[in-house]
């Protein structure tokens, strides 16, 4: 590329006799060695386990894959998930939106405050966020005489569950949104509030096409998550199975009476799930990722 | 930009900077009772709960060996786990970063395979991968080819492997966009002035990772103090040994047992409160240093 005279650096040409290779990397040995050892690394601990999951599955052939979801206890595990995740996602959908609004568009004092204690299921364990509830409404808590009266049943049924995964899926929407609408500012609603839109038109015209794609990326985790959950609602549920077990308490109770096949059947349903929401993810960060906050760059 | 409605002078004290936008009282007001009801209150209740119980009664539950053997391994794990995170979660996100390389793209996305999956899968994959009989357990086991004589699994090892799963995509994520931004001209500058790879890298790349990695440990070590799915299927969970304190609370609680499991429930709440304020810290601290980070 240059001619052999001109004063240019170039990295095939020593510059000093002891700088054997550009001083701004690594020699290439260095660079092979730490390439295999990160390759290695995600290989054993992350990649192997994946694997597993869907070897196990069909250690037994095709034909006991798909009878394990033949088993009314899983089917009625898998209906129970999708409920939850279509009830909990929602209520933090509408939550997540409302506190990136006040938040990000408005000044006032102890918003770092707020912002932390919306973070705060993040740093609770899973076993401890299912806890606190059973406290609330299990059979020794002040409210439990109150439930009983009226026959509401939250512990050891439905409610608790949609409140346990309510609880550990809480921030995922707001804390995406949050940064992303900081970001934008407030100006295009100003524009738009100038032109005469009222408080809906705003935000349904301008914001919401403003945050879609980071909404879209909030959504998914906070799904996968909600379907993925097994501390918090193992806590409130019971255990009860084919009414109050989801798809993660069940491939516990497969698990546990060495149904090792039906166990990793179940698992490998939510081990795809977590590649689509991974590949979802890649997609919209490669396609949008100036419009998402988690990836935004200056 | 806000417009003022009013004269500062005229206007008084406001909670909230006046601004044209609509929807303050509404959003505020639903943010406040939905975190109240879901978060809040049940927080509080556990506090409550804890309260009721007489401080000798507290004491005896906290200072009772299994409870102290619990909390042990908790941390005692989650540290590890978190120190070999931070090492190879550094390795990972300087390869990704700085080198180019086949499938390069493809590990990137893998590395937030964790927080993808759930920890029931993760836990029952790891048990038997790592159980006597699973693929790595038996290269390592007094079986196996190697003759090694390690047990893996159903030891306090195993609840290890399983944090190290959990925690990596932590340190990765908060290095890698730090790293990202790395301005060159410093270690050119470095260079230019004398210095080798080696003192470019631990004197001038690794002092401005500092606080991206102290925030990645800390999350990574919160996160794992509080670990329950991934980790019970491959611990073995015997009491004293591979008992690990999330473990005892859910025991306590099937043995009726509230306030012994709102007390362990409680210290850990107090941990993580301060593993919070300690990574707030340590990011005020950085921006203070850096500018930004």
């Amino acid at each position: 590329m240059y001619e052999q005279d001109d004063f240019v650096y170039d990295s095939r040409r020593p510059i000093a006799p002891y700088a054997h290779t550009r001083p701004t990397t690594e020699r290439d040995w260095i660079k092979r060695t730490l390439i295999g050892v990160a390759f290695a690394f995600m290989l054993l601990v992350i990649v192997l386990p994946l694997a597993l999951v869907f070897v196990e599955a069909f250690r037994k052939g095709a034909g006991e894959y798909f009878m394990a979801f033949g088993d009314p206890q899983s089917q009625a595990a898998i209906r129970l998930t999708l409920l939850v995740a279509a009830i909990a996602v929602p209520f933090n959908l509408v939550f997540g939106i409302a506190a990136a609004w006040c938040v990000a568009k408005f000044e006032f004092p102890g918003k770092a405050f707020l912002t932390t204690l919306i973070d705060l299921p993040f740093s609770v364990s899973p076993v401890v966020s299912g806890m606190v509830y059973v406290l609330l409404f299990g059979a020794q808590s002040f409210l439990s005489p109150f439930l009983k009266a009226n026959h509401i049943e939250i512990i050891f049924a439905v409610p608790g569950i949609v409140l346990a995964t309510i609880f550990v899926t809480f921030p995922f929407i707001a804390r995406e949104l949050i940064p992303l609408m900081q970001d934008q500012g407030n100006g295009d609603e100003e524009a738009a509030l100038s032109l005469g839109a009222n408080g809906w038109q705003v935000f349904r015209r301008v914001t919401l096409p403003n945050i879609k794609w980071g909404l879209l990326y909030g959504v998914l985790l906070c799904n996968a998550r909600a379907m993925g959950e097994f501390g918090a609602v193992s806590v409130v549920s019971g255990h009860i199975r084919g009414k109050t077990t989801t798809m993660p308490l069940d491939i516990e109770i497969l698990y546990n009476e060495y149904n090792f096949a039906a166990a990793f059947a179940v698992a490998s349903l939510l081990a795809m799930l977590a590649l689509v929401t991974l590949l979802f993810k890649t997609v919209l960060e490669f396609r949008y990722g100036d419009e998402l906050a988690g990836t935004r760059k200056h | 930009m806000t417009v003022a409605m009013n004269h500062p002078a005229k206007a008084g004290w406001r909670f909230v900077k006046p601004s044209v936008i609509p929807g303050f009282g509404l959003t505020f007001g639903y943010t406040l009772l939905y975190l109240s009801i879901i978060v809040l209150i049940p927080i509080i209740g556990l506090f409550l709960k804890a309260a009721t119980i007489s401080p000798e009664q507290i004491w005896k539950i906290a200072s009772a060996a299994r409870t102290l053997n619990a909390l042990k391994i908790s941390f005692g794990a989650s540290l590890i786990a978190a120190i070999v995170n931070v090492i190879f979660g550094l390795i990972v996100a300087w390869v990704l970063v700085r080198y180019k390389f086949p499938f390069r793209r493809l590990l990137d996305a893998v590395v937030d395979l964790p927080f993808a999956l759930p920890t029931a899968v993760a836990g029952i994959a790891l048990s038997t991968l790592y159980a006597p009989k699973g693929w790595i357990g038996w290269l390592v086991s007094a079986n196996g080819p190697l003759h090694l004589g390690w047990k893996i699994a159903y030891t306090p090892t195993g609840i290890v492997i399983a944090l190290i799963f959990i925690g990596l995509p932590f340190v990765v994520r908060t290095v890698q966009p730090v790293l990202e931004e790395f301005e060159a001209e410093l270690e050119e500058a470095a260079a230019t002035l004398g210095a080798n790879r080696w003192q470019t890298i631990t004197r001038v790349i690794l002092p401005r990772l500092t606080p991206a990695i102290l925030t990645g440990f800390a999350l990574a070590f919160a996160r794992a103090v509080g670990e329950y799915g991934s980790v019970i299927f491959i611990a073995g969970n015997l009491p004293n040994i591979s008992e690990i304190a999330p473990v005892l609370i859910v025991i306590k609680l099937e043995e009726f047992d509230q306030a012994g499991a709102a007390v362990i429930a409680a210290i850990m709440l107090v941990i993580a409160f301060v593993m919070l304020l300690v990574i707030n810290l340590i990011q005020t601290w950085a921006r203070r240093r850096f500018g930004d980070v």
